[in-house]
């Protein structure tokens, strides 16, 4: 169970929600409402007024890394710091798996990321995101630069980690995506600066 | 063996050569006339005041005016580290880094050359303490001032990167290693190709200086070598000490990434 009591993010009222394990809960707003600062505050990468609980344990109860072990901010456009996808994976066999589970070819792990799709790099990040099996996944827009094909089997992964008993927060613009995924909705209704929010518990 | 006393028409000679320059910037439009002027007044002014000063310590041999003047060039040294950074630490910090570190470093690598390298009695005199102290100090202000700017500009530009590592769960000081590492081999670049040309294509200033002064060039090899590994090791603990810092400021007890703690760039 994930519990955010009274989070502050800048810009947004102090937020109180809930969610479950096994469960998803869809973050849906305008762009610039702040999905993303209320991702990063709960991930604990921005400093924020508030508690967030995971199984009873406040994030400031644990040292930040091992925090973030446990809850794992995904951003839509990962970020890399070596050459190649595979310097940013310890080769297991579940990153085989997973790399299978998006139809990524072996081969691109050894190939510059900088010469890899959008969508591979997307796929790349989603994976590195979910391959030591955190559990809390803060996933933003994690299909934004798929295509149907694709999207469809990155849901169906974030299906499975939901099945699994993880517990997933996904921003994302896409209301039937949305509608496949979510069990619960959150609505952040920004506009001209002035953040207000609204929640609706399913 | 004594030296030839200079006597002022004799600088005056020398500062001819300033005015040639002047020409030039003239005769080319290149505007730098003014600059030069000024940097050249600035010069000849902060060096006589600063031969006076000496003169005057010198004479007293005494601990306070030596750690007095000591400390006076730490500060000015600071000073100098501060506006050659590009984006600077908010708040005190802005100087505390710089400061400390030159303050740490300078005063622990003078006080092992004096003491325990060269060991002149007393073992605070000025006429050592002092040239130590201005070398080590404008060795480890190149060092720590080209680590910082690695560092900071590499905060700000691969942001995404580090906070990356930090959101899958690395230290802070995990997160910035390789931006470390490359801070640390980009502030001991210089100092590797100091050694290497050492004695082939330049010929080192202190060693010049003594030659000129009349001691054996043997010797002032020696001395020469000494130095060399006091200014290298101190720039390099400096550089370590100034980046270590840097990401401790750059970062908070959380592992966040803090760039707020980072003011704006100069225009």
């Amino acid at each position: 169970m994930l519990r955010i009591d009274y989070l502050a993010v800048p810009g947004l009222p102090p937020l109180s929600f809930e969610v479950a394990a096994s469960e998803c809960l869809a973050v849906e707003g305008p762009s610039g409402s702040g999905k993303t600062r209320l991702l990063r505050a709960i991930a604990d990468l921005d400093p924020a007024q508030g508690y967030v609980f995971l199984e009873g344990i406040e994030r400031h109860e644990t040292a930040a890394p091992h925090w973030r072990r446990r809850v794992r901010y995904a951003a839509a456009e990962p970020a890399w710091w070596a050459a190649t996808a595979r310097a940013h994976f310890p080769l297991t066999a579940k990153l085989e798996r997973l790399m299978a589970a998006l139809a990524l070819a072996p081969a691109l792990l050894d190939r510059p990321l900088a010469e890899l799709s959008t969508g591979e790099r997307q796929r790349f990040g989603l994976i590195r995101a979910m391959a030591d099996e955190p559990q809390v996944l803060l996933l933003d827009e994690p299909t934004s630069a798929l295509d149907a094909q694709t999207g469809a089997l990155a849901e169906e992964l974030i299906k499975f980690q939901v099945l699994a008993g993880r517990i997933v927060i996904l921003v994302s613009h896409d209301a039937a995506q949305i509608a496949r995924l979510a069990h619960a909705r959150l609505l952040l209704a920004g506009g001209d600066g002035e953040d207000r929010a609204q929640s609706f518990a399913a | 063996m004594s030296t030839v006393e200079l006597a002022l028409a004799d600088l005056a000679l020398a500062a001819l050569l300033l005015v040639v320059n002047g020409a030039i910037s003239v005769y080319f439009g290149l505007r730098l006339e003014v600059s030069l002027a000024v940097a050249a007044a600035r010069m000849v002014l902060q060096l006589a005041v600063i031969g006076f000063v000496l003169r005057f310590v010198f004479a007293q041999t005494s601990p306070v005016w030596t750690a007095l003047i000591a400390l006076l060039m730490v500060l000015v040294a600071g000073y100098e580290l501060l506006q050659r950074q590009e984006r600077r630490f908010a708040g005190w910090w802005a100087y505390g880094v710089g400061n400390l570190t030159l303050l740490l470093v300078g005063g622990l690598a003078t006080l092992y050359a004096v003491t325990v390298v060269i060991g002149p009695t007393p073992w605070y005199a000025p006429s050592y303490v002092i040239p130590i102290l201005g070398m080590v100090l404008g060795t480890t202000l190149t060092s720590v001032s080209l680590a910082l700017q690695i560092l900071t500009d590499a905060a700000e530009r691969e942001r995404p990167a580090i906070e990356a590592r930090i959101a899958l769960g690395a230290t802070r000081l995990e997160a910035f290693a390789p931006v470390l590492r490359r801070a640390l081999k980009t502030a001991m670049t210089p100092l590797l190709n100091t050694m290497a040309l050492a004695g082939v294509v330049t010929l080192p200033g202190m060693m010049t200086g003594q030659i000129l002064a009349g001691a054996d060039p043997g010797e002032a090899a020696k001395y020469q070598i000494m130095i060399i590994f006091v200014l290298t090791g101190a720039a390099g603990l400096g550089a370590l000490a100034a980046a270590l810092g840097g990401v401790l400021l750059l970062t908070d007890g959380r592992h966040r990434l803090r760039l707020d703690r980072l003011r704006p760039a100069r225009s």
